[in-house]
Parts: C-alpha cells; structure tokens; sequence
C-alpha cells in the first residue's frame, strides 16, 4: 500500500466512525418518537453489560489462566465497591489484583 | 483559564482518572505495535485525531498490511464501531441543547467518554454542556498523548503492562454497579447480559456484538411495558 492509500484508509476508517456515532443525532433533528426517547433511556444499563462481556470475550476458562485473573479483579472491584463505594478504589483495587496475578502467577 | 472553567475541570478531572489510566499505556502500545509493524512514526498520533476508537485503530494496523480496498475498509469499520450507535441513542436528549459543543462531544463518544458522560452526576453550579465537553476533551486528549508517545517509542522499548487494560473492564463493571444500585427492576441490565452472553456463544467473540445489539434492542421493545412500569429509566 502506498502512503496515500494507506492515509485514504485511515480516512474512510475515521469518517465510518463519525457516521456511526452521529447517526441518531442526524435521523433524530428534531423531534424524537417516543419510542427511541424510550431506547436511549432504557439502553444504559444493557450496554453496560454487554460492554463487560465485549471486555472479557476473550477470555478463555478452558486454557491459559483459565480466567482466574480477570474473575479475582471482577470480584474485588464489586466487593470493594459494595464497601467503600469509591469508584477510583474499586477500579484500582481490582486491576491491581488482575495484573499481579496474570504477571507474577499465571 | 477563568473561574468557571477552572472548577468545571476539577469537577470532571477526578471522573477521567481510569480513563487515563486506561488510555495512556493502551495508546502507547498501540503506537509501538502500529510502528513497529513498519509505519512511520506519526500514523498513530493521525489515527488518535481522525478515528478516535481504540478497537478500529488496532485493526488498522493489519487493513493497512493488506490490499487496498476502500469499500471493504468501510464496512468493516461500520462492523466494528456499529456498538457506538447505542452510544448516539443514549446521549440523544442529553445532547441536544449543546450548541455549537455537539459537534464534538459527538465526534468524541467513546466507550469511555460515553460512560463517564451517562453516567456521571454533575456538580451543581456546572453547565452540564461544559463539564461534558470538559470529559471528552481530556479523554481525547490522553489517547493522542499515549498514541503519540507510542509512535515515538517504536520498538525501543518494551516493558511490562499485560493486565493493565482490566482497567477498563473494572470500570465498566463499576459503572454497571452504580446503575443496579440506583434502579429497582434491572430488566434492562440482565436483557444486556443475557443477550451479550448468548450471542457470545453463539456467534464467537468476533462477531457477536451486532447480533447482540439486536436482541437487547428487540427485547426491550418487548419488555417496553414492565422496563417503563419499574421505573428504571434514566
């Protein structure tokens, strides 16, 4: 690929984006049907789950480390968050217990 | 820097923390591997501006190794950026009386921005618009940081981060958390989970997300009546 052609992919990468992440707002301009209002209301708490399990698709419980890191982080993010309900400590607690376990025991 | 936004930035600061902590190394490595794969120095920092979405960006790096194919490179990306649809959803109303700023708060919506942006609860005294603003800016800002120093860096040097992108699935389950401990009903997060986990098996990580979006959109639709009746809604 030459350089123009590799800057025109990266173009049409960035323009795909802006198109996605402007879509509603462009189909939308001015009133909202109920119906979508109700979407982007009831959508929150789904996408956040489904943004959990994109984050975890790859992990494998059958080979590697069979998962145990990131379910060691998941459960001390919850729990510390249930307890002290700091975000920042949650997040922290949590990657630290998945980053020790995959770098010093898996 | 006036008053205003001086306390408008240490309200939203705090709230960008993970996200950099996420995007920083994130963006180096994608610099390193976007370099070392035999581009010049500066396609990452270009990337960081033009694309701005971490999953795509990685990819590029093996659209650009192969032939050149612009229509395919279309609809791949549309593929692969398709979750942010549920993003520009979301934020529909929220956005809407932001002026000249939604523009880019749009360009900008992010899985990250996009969380913190939903989710957070804004001072008082703040202009939600600029404390929205305020979020995607330094969001934005720390890729282009961790891209470019990346680019930079090169094969140069390597160092030790393996589990450090956990970062962002700990906060995803955080802000995940917060929404369950504020609603009652949480139909609308088990149909998210429930979806998500079956088309995973189903369909394979690679492509699971669009058909899971589909679903959650589907029964949603079905749900309409006892999502609404619970009192869910943001």
């Amino acid at each position: 690929m030459t350089q123009t052609q590799a800057i025109l992919t990266i173009l049409t990468c960035g323009i795909a984006t802006i198109l996605i992440r402007a879509l509603p707002f462009l189909a939308f301009r001015k009133d909202t049907p109920k119906y979508i209002v109700y979407l982007g209301n009831a959508l929150p708490p789904a996408i956040f789950a489904m943004l959990v399990v994109y984050c975890l698709k790859d992990v494998s419980l059958v080979s590697g480390s069979h998962g145990i890191p990131e379910a060691a982080g998941m459960t001390v993010t919850i729990l510390l968050h249930l307890w002290k309900k700091q975000t920042l400590l949650s997040i922290a607690g949590g990657t630290i217990c998945c980053m020790l376990l995959m770098q010093f025991i898996f | 820097m006036n008053r205003q936004s001086l306390d408008t930035l240490k309200a939203a600061l705090p709230h960008t923390i993970p996200v950099m902590t996420g995007y920083i190394p994130l963006g180096i490595a994608y610099g390193v591997f976007m370099t070392s794969a035999g581009n010049p120095f500066w396609y990452p920092t270009l990337t960081s501006i033009v694309i701005y979405g971490g999953s795509l960006e990685f990819l590029t790096v093996s659209m650009l190794a192969g032939p050149f194919n612009l229509l395919q490179t279309f609809l791949v990306a549309i593929m692969v950026q398709a979750r942010h649809l549920f993003y520009g959803l979301a934020m529909l109303e929220k956005y809407k009386g932001a002026g000249y700023r939604k523009w880019y708060l749009i360009y900008t919506l992010t899985d990250e921005t996009f969380s913190i942006n939903c989710s957070a609860d804004i001072p008082e005294g703040i202009s939600r618009y600029s404390f929205w603003e305020c979020i995607s800016r330094l969001d934005h800002i720390y890729w282009m940081t961790g891209c470019t120093i990346g680019g930079l860096l090169g094969q140069i040097i390597h160092f030790n981060t393996e589990g450090l992108d956990f970062v962002m699935t700990s906060m995803f389950t955080v802000i995940l958390l917060n929404q369950l401990l504020k609603e009652k009903g949480h139909i609308s997060a088990w149909i998210g989970a429930a979806a998500s986990l079956l088309c995973l098996l189903l369909f394979g990580r690679d492509s699971f997300l669009i058909p899971a979006m589909a679903v959650i959109v589907l029964m949603l639709t079905v749900f309409r009546k006892p999502v609404e009746r619970s009192g869910d809604l943001s």
